[in-house]
């Protein structure tokens, strides 16, 4: 019998072990899980990485940047309440290239959000964020993403005011800046400053996510005064008839209302039991704080729509 | 290689070993090192925008500015400390020092030779750097010119290693001058935090740190990467005294070498 060549049966073994080692690998990564691969910082002093980089800093903080994404980015799908790493990971990046303006603009969202949505930490986004601006004290955007932090996270009208003005100052600064330190300064129209915040960031972003983040939350805002005005038209309805309408067309019959509203997405509202306004599809339109209806449970992980 | 008369320029004998250095390290497939970084670059550009956030363009300059980098600096030592001691293994060398060529000559050659290569290999990089760059950015910004400066100053950081690499192949081992020149190349990253440090002693022990601190080469001047990457200018005069560092300490290194190949007993 004739012997297969050497060639033939050294190649078919090559390519059997490169097949049985990415399958044994791949066996050994479930084993292990995720704590094991992500949960650890090799170098955790950012000195020592910008030293050990040998002035290849830029390449490294590239790299940690985007080790800070994968750890948000997979611990946010998974609904995690716990970013441990995500601070240190965005300390290491801004100390290896402290002009790198995306990890403190992104990375103060991804820290300040409540979880499962974000970490939950704005004390530390607040200490990022002002890292940022004595690296970087003509960026504009570093001080509005610090007043957005002190006025929605924070309360901190005062501080969130002063981070306002600071930034109105630069040259070109948007010039919603100025208004905002004003509003801030009088600690009001919290519904009036959050869509300015919004809006600034809707307009001035180039990310899409943060785009379409920005959009939701603008809509959510639309959204909750629009119940509050059907909720208040309803409570007028009613101290007229004695009861609540039972759909809008009664409203309209009483010249309290013209056509049938409609949630900013087309959707029409709905009409509940005691005068209350519900919206038609409530995952649709993730940060809604009003026109809930009882029980309901966002989904954990918001959903977001295009942007237009 | 054809012998010129000693009585013609020394260039004229330097030019063909220089040209011959270079069709050498083209025969040893230095070349090959470009598909690499091809690779490198092309899957960066790809990839980055799916696993990162906003800093594609800084990526694609970060990356492969590093890249250029180290593959020059890998190729500067590793043929720059075979240029002597392969032409003695193979004894090609006695063949040439027989003709009328001076042993500084043949130095030089080698030199200008080999950065020559590493120039080349600098231009086909950039190109896939400026291809990348166009590919994640669709257009090219003002601030991107600098990129070609960082690029210079890589070419710089070249002609010091070759020149390092060269002096210890002089009179060393290729090992050990591989391993003298990446130490020196590691030590020359570090070299203002030397000098940081020679600040802070006192006494005689100040004027040894001082005298070290400057005899290792300072490469951390010749890196631009991280401010070029995020479009800040580099000074007129950075590039002037850069250059002007690098051209003297290369030609001290030379001095070094041709010194002591000089005085090599190559019996």
């Amino acid at each position: 019998m004739k012997r297969p060549p050497v060639t033939l049966v050294a190649s078919s073994l090559l390519v059997l072990c490169l097949a049985a080692s990415v399958l044994t690998l791949h066996r050994l990564d479930e084993l292990r899980g995720h704590a094991t691969l992500e949960e650890v910082l090799y170098v955790s002093s950012p000195q020592a990485l910008k030293r050990i980089s040998l002035g290849y800093s830029g390449l490294l903080a590239d790299i940690y940047w985007t080790r800070a994404v994968q750890y948000f980015g997979s611990k946010h799908v998974r609904g995690a309440e716990d970013y441990k790493l995500l601070a240190p990971l965005l300390e290491i990046t801004t100390t290896l290239d402290p002009k790198l303006l995306v990890a403190y603009e992104f990375g103060s969202n991804f820290l300040t959000a409540k979880p499962p949505q974000g970490a939950g930490m704005p004390d530390e986004a607040v200490a990022l964020v002002k890292q940022g601006i004595r690296s970087n004290p003509n960026e504009w955007h570093l001080y509005y993403d610090l007043g957005f932090i002190y006025y929605l996270d924070l309360k901190d009208y005062r501080n969130a005011a002063d981070a306002f003005a600071r930034g109105s100052r630069l040259p070109d600064a948007h010039p919603f800046l100025k208004l905002m330190a004003a509003l801030a300064a009088q600690k009001g129209g919290e519904a009036q400053m959050a869509r300015m915040l919004w809006t600034t960031t809707f307009e001035t972003t180039t990310n899409k996510d943060i785009k379409a983040n920005a959009a939701a939350h603008l809509r959510a805002l639309r959204v909750d005064q629009d119940v509050t005005t059907l909720e208040e038209l309803q409570a007028r309805y009613r101290d007229k008839t004695g009861h609540f309408a039972s759909s809008f067309s009664e409203l309209e019959s009483a010249g309290m209302l013209r056509g049938s509203p409609r949630d900013p997405l087309g959707a029409p509202y709905k009409l509940a039991a005691g005068g209350k306004v519900e919206v038609t599809d409530p995952d649709n339109l993730p940060f809604i704080e009003k026109g809930l209806s009882i029980g309901y449970i966002p989904p954990p992980k918001p959903k977001l729509l295009p942007a237009d | 290689m054809k012998g010129a008369p000693m009585k013609a320029a020394p260039m004229s004998r330097v030019f063909p070993i220089a040209l011959n250095t270079f069709r050498e390290a083209v025969r040893d497939r230095v070349l090959y090192n470009l598909v690499a970084f091809a690779v490198l670059m092309s899957g960066a550009a790809i990839l980055v925008g799916q696993i990162s956030v906003g800093i594609e363009k800084l990526v694609v300059i970060n990356l492969g500015l590093t890249a250029v980098s180290l593959f020059g600096v890998v190729i500067s030592i590793f043929i720059g400390i075979g240029l002597v001691s392969k032409e003695i293994d193979k004894r090609t060398l006695y063949t040439l020092l027989s003709r009328p060529v001076r042993r500084w000559e043949f130095v030089v050659g080698k030199f200008l030779g080999l950065v020559g290569t590493l120039v080349l290999n600098t231009f086909f990089m950039a190109i896939g750097v400026f291809g990348a760059l166009l590919y994640v950015a669709h257009h090219f910004a003002k601030p991107d010119a600098w990129v070609l400066v960082a690029l210079y100053f890589i070419i710089l950081q070249f002609v010091i290693v070759t020149g390092l690499a060269l002096l210890f192949s002089s009179f060393s081992s290729p090992l050990m001058s591989a391993v003298f020149a990446f130490s020196l190349f590691i030590v020359g990253a570090f070299a203002e935090d030397l000098r940081g440090f020679a600040r802070m002693t006192k006494g005689i022990t100040r004027w040894i740190a001082t005298g070290a601190a400057y005899l290792v080469p300072n490469f951390s001047a010749l890196n631009v990467i991280t401010p070029v990457a995020h479009g800040q200018p580099v000074s007129g005069q950075l590039i002037l005294y850069n250059t002007a560092y690098a051209l003297i300490y290369a030609t001290m290194a030379i001095c070094g070498a041709v010194l002591i190949f000089e005085r090599r007993n190559l019996k």
